[in-house]
């Protein structure tokens, strides 16, 4: 076996040399996730024709020219039969690297002054449409500022801003039907923004008042709204992963035109439920649509700690799903990205992946401070220079379609309208006491009845520590 | 009541059981009806009448569909509704039980099988984070329809991993509803009753209890037949001391109260069926009426539920009572393998005839 070996050796570099193909030895070019299939016996035909044959998926990262796959191998015993299905065999011992030498690319539209890069593919956006897309990127990044301030000043416990994040917020909520299914994680108010919650609801849920829809049951930020189809946001993280393969597949179940978009940071892939959420989606051919907002940092842990993959999107092959990497700070590449996969996930029933890089500008949320942990010049460079909103101005102004003035405009009404919404929501009376035992199930249990009556009473009979009464 | 149960492992139900019936199945006050049904036969018929009446039922799990279920339960229903609605899931119960609780909050009626409750602490994030609460936290606008079932607690040579009970950990959260059926009857009625229900139940099964036959009367046979949730059941009529458990510690209970009997004690005994909502209603009318309380259970005893059930009687009975509460339960250590010792682990008829007799001040 060794001599046999050797001397395959041999007639392999003597091949090399006369043909001048040294391209076709992919142990020294690692572009190329595929095994070797080398034919033992190296019979002339896969060394003097290796472009033969070979076939493209449409999913493949990259094929090497070289590859020959085994189907077209006339010859049966080439391949072994497994459980999972056939498979060529190789005599070559080659582990698949680590890594490619070249990451995933990062699908872009717009460069950074805005102008469309030439011959990009994107999804045309009308002039309404992008208005509206970028005014509602600017009210995100209004009503992120304005929150942030009144959890400073005291008035709110606790706020989280999506700063350096609002392309993928809008262009993504842009990009779906109202009937699309979404399971937030909690950097995605924009979604619901877009979807039509007004600035006096997302202020009363931060408030916790007799207005808010939440009852006054979850912490700022936790905003939920049936009527837009936008789920309760969950403090556990990637517990939406799993949920949305099983939402999915109550829409496939129930033949609906609409898909389950859920979103995750690059931190919440480490969960154990994106595994098993990605996984069952595409066992399941669920339509669901994974957004990975990679933006660099999970609280004070960079991606570096985080994994050691080539990000995200390598990982969607993995799990058998179409993915792509696209550059989330450009709004009109979102848009045709989301939109795409939108149609892909509805139409082939099947799960579709998409990693939208970006940088979290902000802190973590009003209880961290970055500062502590990476540099501030990081983060001014990335406020200032690699802005996603500026950058889509500057097109949108370029076509015409928006002015300083209607700037002006916007912005100062803007804050106006959230300084008011947040007067008003501050004075609201908090929700009366007969909240505090509701909704725990459908129908209160006798149990929960006695306990509401037992504090009515004590209301009653101890009116000076309960001063705004039993039912406000 | 029936003697020694020898089922190994966690290999399907094809095993034989051995098994001895005395003459207290006579004793058992059930409605006039000579047939029989085992306890398996009644959750899958239960389950079958359920999925044959609403669509959006359907059965999630390990082993659920060609397998005919990892306990037989799903017998048959692959067959009958196919694999969109007997799903076999991948080896996860923290992604399917997610999964579960998506397709709930959409609208589906999840049935999601545990192979046993051990595994379940797995997934306990999404049945207490993503289901039990989530109908408070999203104010009503969110409710989760779904069913986690399974046996729990000991079945017989299964090791410390296979065989805690549940029934205490689940019953102290808000937003679940918890229930423990004994007989076919109970198994029917209060399964059908969780798949109808609104709300998340985790419906806890015994192992040792599927191979089990009960007489089951004809209005329990009928498709439309529930029992409701939060009302336990008075298995045996009594004057001298309440017994009250849940689950398979009932039929111990009846073989006790059998055995007191003949001591001229005349126990009370209680099953409890719904361990969340507690039934305190009945369990502190019959105290009031003996004076005597036991309470039994499998799991572990520090903060069980027959603590919460003595702090119950002792805060509404007090005065009634003529004796210290007693209470039984496992011993206070994983579950051991061997044998001898897994029987002194778990309660015995003679523990509680020993603690009725002492409450009755017939013994130390």
């Amino acid at each position: 076996m060794a001599i046999w070996f050797a001397r395959s050796r041999t007639l392999v570099s003597s091949l090399r040399q006369n043909l001048g193909l040294s391209a076709i030895f992919i142990k020294h070019n690692y572009s190329s996730r595929r095994p070797v299939f080398t034919n033992s016996q190296l019979s002339p035909r896969v060394f003097l024709d290796p472009f033969s044959s070979y076939r493209h998926e449409s999913t493949a990262v990259e094929t090497h020219p070289y590859l020959v796959q085994q189907s077209d191998h006339e010859d049966d015993a080439q391949e072994l039969d497994f459980p999972g299905g056939k498979v060529g065999y190789t005599s070559e011992m080659k582990f698949i690297p680590e890594s490619s030498s070249r990451r995933i690319p990062c699908y872009r539209v717009l460069n950074e002054h805005g102008k469309i890069i030439s011959d990009s593919d994107f999804i045309p956006v009308s002039e309404k449409l992008a208005v509206r897309m970028y005014e509602q990127m600017a009210t995100l990044q209004v009503m992120d500022h304005i929150f942030y301030e009144a959890q400073r000043q005291g008035r709110i416990s606790f706020y989280l801003t999506s700063v350096g994040e609002e392309a993928i917020n809008i262009a993504s909520a842009a990009a779906l039907s109202p009937e699309d299914v979404v399971l937030p994680q909690y950097r995605e108010p924009g979604v619901l923004l877009w979807r039509g919650f007004t600035l006096e609801e997302f202020a009363n849920q931060c408030f916790g008042n007799k207005a808010d829809y939440g009852k006054g049951r979850q912490m700022p930020i936790h905003y939920g709204s049936n009527q837009h189809n936008y789920f309760t946001v969950s403090s556990p993280i990637a517990t939406q992963l799993p949920q949305a393969a099983g939402v999915g597949y109550a829409l496939k179940m129930e033949k609906k035109n609409a898909c389950a978009v859920t979103f995750i940071g690059d931190g919440g892939t480490s969960e154990g439920d994106f595994h098993a959420g990605l996984n069952f989606a595409a066992v399941m051919e669920a339509p669901v649509v994974f957004i990975c907002r990679n933006n660099g940092w999970a609280i004070s842990t960079h991606i570096s700690e985080q994994f050691r993959s080539d990000g995200i999107v390598v990982k969607g092959q993995a799990y058998g799903i179409r993915s792509i990497r696209v550059d989330g700070n450009d709004a009109l590449a979102v848009y045709s990205a989301v939109r795409s996969a939108r149609e892909m996930a509805v139409k082939e029933q099947r799960p579709v992946l998409i990693e939208a890089m970006t940088y979290r500008v902000g802190h973590h949320s009003t209880s961290d401070d970055s500062t502590k942990y990476r540099a501030a010049d990081e983060i001014q460079y990335w406020k200032m220079s690699r802005n996603p909103v500026n950058r889509f101005k500057k097109w949108v102004e370029d076509n015409g379609w928006w002015s300083e003035e209607d700037e002006s405009k916007l912005r100062s009404s803007t804050r106006k309208q959230l300084l008011q919404a947040i007067q008003a929501a501050e004075k609201w009376e908090k929700q009366p006491l007969t909240e505090l035992f509701n909704d725990v199930y459908d129908v209160k249990t006798k149990n929960l009845e006695e306990q509401e009556l037992g504090l009515k009473e004590l209301v009653e009979k101890q009116p000076q520590d309960y001063p705004l009464g039993f039912h406000n | 009541m029936w003697g020694i149960l020898r089922q190994r492992g966690i290999d399907g139900g094809g095993l034989s059981l051995r098994r001895t019936r005395s003459a207290s199945v006579s004793a058992r006050s059930y409605a006039a009806g000579s047939k029989e049904m085992t306890v398996r036969d009644a959750l899958n018929s239960a389950i079958d009448e359920e999925m044959s009446a609403d669509p959006k039922v359907f059965v999630m799990g390990e082993e659920v569909g060609q397998y005919q279920g990892a306990y037989k339960i799903t017998k048959g229903l692959l067959e009958k509704y196919g694999p969109e609605r007997v799903y076999d899931t991948p080896i996860t119960e923290a992604g399917f039980t997610g999964i579960g609780v998506g397709a709930a909050y959409a609208g589906l009626k999840p049935v999601v099988e545990f192979m046993t409750f051990n595994f379940s602490m797995q997934a306990i994030d999404h049945i207490i984070n993503s289901a039990a609460k989530s109908n408070y936290m999203s104010a009503g606008q969110i409710n989760v329809p779904i069913v986690f079932r399974g046996p729990n607690g000991a079945a017989a040579g299964v090791g410390a991993q296979h065989s805690q009970c549940y029934a205490a950990w689940y019953a102290s959260v808000p937003g679940l509803k918890v229930l423990a059926p004994y007989s076919a009857e109970d198994a029917r009625g209060l399964l059908k009753a969780a798949i109808r229900d609104p709300d998340p139940v985790v419906f806890l099964e015994n192992e040792l209890l599927y191979g089990e036959s009960f007489p089951i009367s004809e209005e329990a046979l009928d498709s439309s037949f529930c029992l409701p949730i939060g009302k336990a059941k008075i298995e045996r009529q009594g004057k001298d001391v309440t017994i009250v458990t849940f689950s398979k510690m009932v039929g111990f209970a009846l073989k006790a109260a059998e055995k007191l009997a003949e001591e001229g004690i005349s126990a009370e005994v209680i099953n409890l069926r719904s361990i969340r909502p507690l039934d305190r209603a009945t369990i502190n009318a019959s105290v009031r009426k003996t004076s005597r309380l036991v309470t039994v259970e499998e799991g572990f005893p520090q903060h069980g539920v027959c603590a919460e059930i003595c702090a119950s009687v002792v805060e509404e009975s007090f005065s009634y009572l003529d004796a210290p509460v007693e209470r039984i339960a496992g011993a206070d250590v994983p579950m051991p393998y061997a044998a001898n010792l897994e029987r002194l682990a778990l309660p015995q008829v003679e523990d509680i005839v020993r603690a009725a007799k002492r409450a009755c001040y017939r013994s130390k």
